[in-house]
């Protein structure tokens, strides 16, 4: 597995991160206290029951939402006191959302969907050519696919699509909500292999899901309960013929 | 139950000696080592389970031995019974038995039952190990699809299945501790009990781990 040469410096960084809604009686401690390094090369997933809080630990991660208490870092940059300006440009540049539903601009075509957050920060469409081509081979479209507009795409190209979005140009981190959720297993498991690849390839990931199977992809695996994070799994680096043996 | 386990597994060896047989006569070593190839060498044999096994079919009238060659080596051909045998097995739907992880149900039957027990916690340890396992599998898995099919595209493709049956029984055990976590936890809240971490607890351990923090 080829891990990024920066794989010692988390691109993502959760210190002791809690979020509290409400107050008083109706006081939900969303999350509590979490410790969470994300590495480039690194796939984390996170899984838990309905409620443990395992969106909002996303939302905080992206900079959607802020903590109640404690930090996140972004490629070593603390973005929970940034003011929303700043904010809004380490979103566009260093973070990558993927969702269950696509999220694609169905006016756009798939290159124009891929080449939006350079856009939108600045870059001219000529310079957007070969990181967009770059991002769309990375996940195994290229030629034509780019020309089409999302409704003439299936849900795993599509979904690919916005992988491709996620990492164009210099972002490396990747928050992917139930990226699955809405394709076949096959096809599902297709796009966790993308992902995987994006970060063996120097990407950092964090995916929620439901799914063991598509949990089985990460690298380690974490549970929450109640905002908290209670168990983790991780791969064991076993021999092959070991594993041949078993059953 | 370890008894139906070990039943299942030797018949599976006979049932796999006698379908290979149907190829043509064989070696004891040529059988086991097709045997563990095609099956991705997910079951390993040792050589005395094939001949044993041979002596047994041999019994049963469904293979015979032929004349040892210069080398002392004995080789089996099927016979017709064993061929209308091999036939009935494709034939036929395995029958369902006990899979070695019953022993995770009994556990867990008991641990409802039995006082004291701190069932989320079982189902908790239970659920990262077999998720653990269910990585490792998956690692394995994308090992056969990047290696490039070679002439062995046959066994890497057996391999393949063997490797995804294994990945959709986890899934399976996975799904099925999720299902026992929910229904405790709907159980509990008929029977009015907490059984989730004690949200008071959470934050005393929040504060400790703070007061560590900052003595630190």
């Amino acid at each position: 597995m080829a891990r990024h040469a920066e794989a010692d410096i988390p691109v993502l960084i959760l210190e002791k991160l809690s979020r509290i809604h409400g107050s008083g009686e109706l006081t939900v401690h969303a999350l509590r206290r979490i410790n969470l390094a994300v590495r480039a090369g690194e796939l984390i997933a996170v899984m838990g029951p309905s409620g443990s809080g395992k969106s909002t630990l996303l939302n905080l991660a992206g900079a959607l939402d802020k903590p109640t208490s404690g930090r996140v870092l972004i490629e070593g940059e603390d973005v929970t006191s940034m003011r929303p300006a700043a904010l809004a440009a380490v979103r566009r540049r260093k973070v990558g959302f993927v969702f269950q539903d696509f999220n694609l601009v169905p006016s756009l075509t798939a290159a124009e969907n891929v080449s939006l957050p350079l856009e939108l920060d600045g870059w001219s469409p000529r310079r957007t050519r070969q990181p967009v081509a770059e991002a769309l081979d990375a996940v195994g479209l290229s030629g034509q696919v780019g020309d089409r507009y999302p409704s003439e795409l299936s849900g795993g190209q599509q979904q690919r699509i916005a992988i491709a979005r996620s990492l164009v140009g210099p972002r490396r981190l990747v928050l992917a909500d139930e990226p699955t959720g809405a394709l076949d297993t096959e096809t599902g498991d297709q796009i966790m292999a993308v992902l995987r690849e994006r970060c063996d390839a120097g990407a950092a990931g964090l995916l929620v899901t439901h799914e063991p199977r598509h949990a089985g992809w990460a690298d380690r695996v974490i549970f929450l309960r109640d905002g908290a994070v209670i168990d983790s799994a991780e791969s064991a680096a076993v021999d092959e013929r070991l594993m041949r043996s078993i059953g | 139950m370890a008894g139906a386990v070990v039943k299942g597994h030797v018949m599976s060896v006979r049932w796999g000696i006698l379908a290979l047989l149907t190829e043509g006569p064989m070696y004891g070593a040529r059988i086991r080592s097709e045997f563990e190839q095609r099956t991705g060498g997910t079951w390993p044999l040792n050589v005395g389970q094939v001949y044993t096994t041979l002596a047994r079919l041999e019994r049963d009238g469904l293979v015979e031995g032929q004349e040892a060659d210069d080398e002392g080596r004995i080789g089996y051909r099927i016979t017709r019974e064993g061929r209308r045998q091999v036939e009935l097995w494709w034939t036929s739907p395995v029958p369902r038995e006990d899979s070695p992880r019953s022993e995770l149900v009994i556990k867990l039957a008991l641990a409802v039952t039995v006082p004291g027990v701190d069932v989320q916690q079982i189902v908790q340890n239970q659920r990262s190990a077999s998720l653990s396992h269910l990585q490792d599998l998956t690692r394995l898995k994308r090992g056969t699809q990047a290696s490039p099919a070679g002439n062995d595209s046959g066994s890497d493709l057996a391999w393949s299945l063997v490797l995804d049956h294994l990945i959709f029984t986890a899934e399976a055990e996975l799904r099925w501790l999720d299902h026992v976590e929910g229904r405790l936890q709907r159980e509990a809240a008929r029977s009015g009990r907490r059984p989730q971490h004690d949200h008071q607890a959470h934050d005393h351990q929040a504060r400790d781990h703070e007061t560590e923090t900052v003595v630190r």
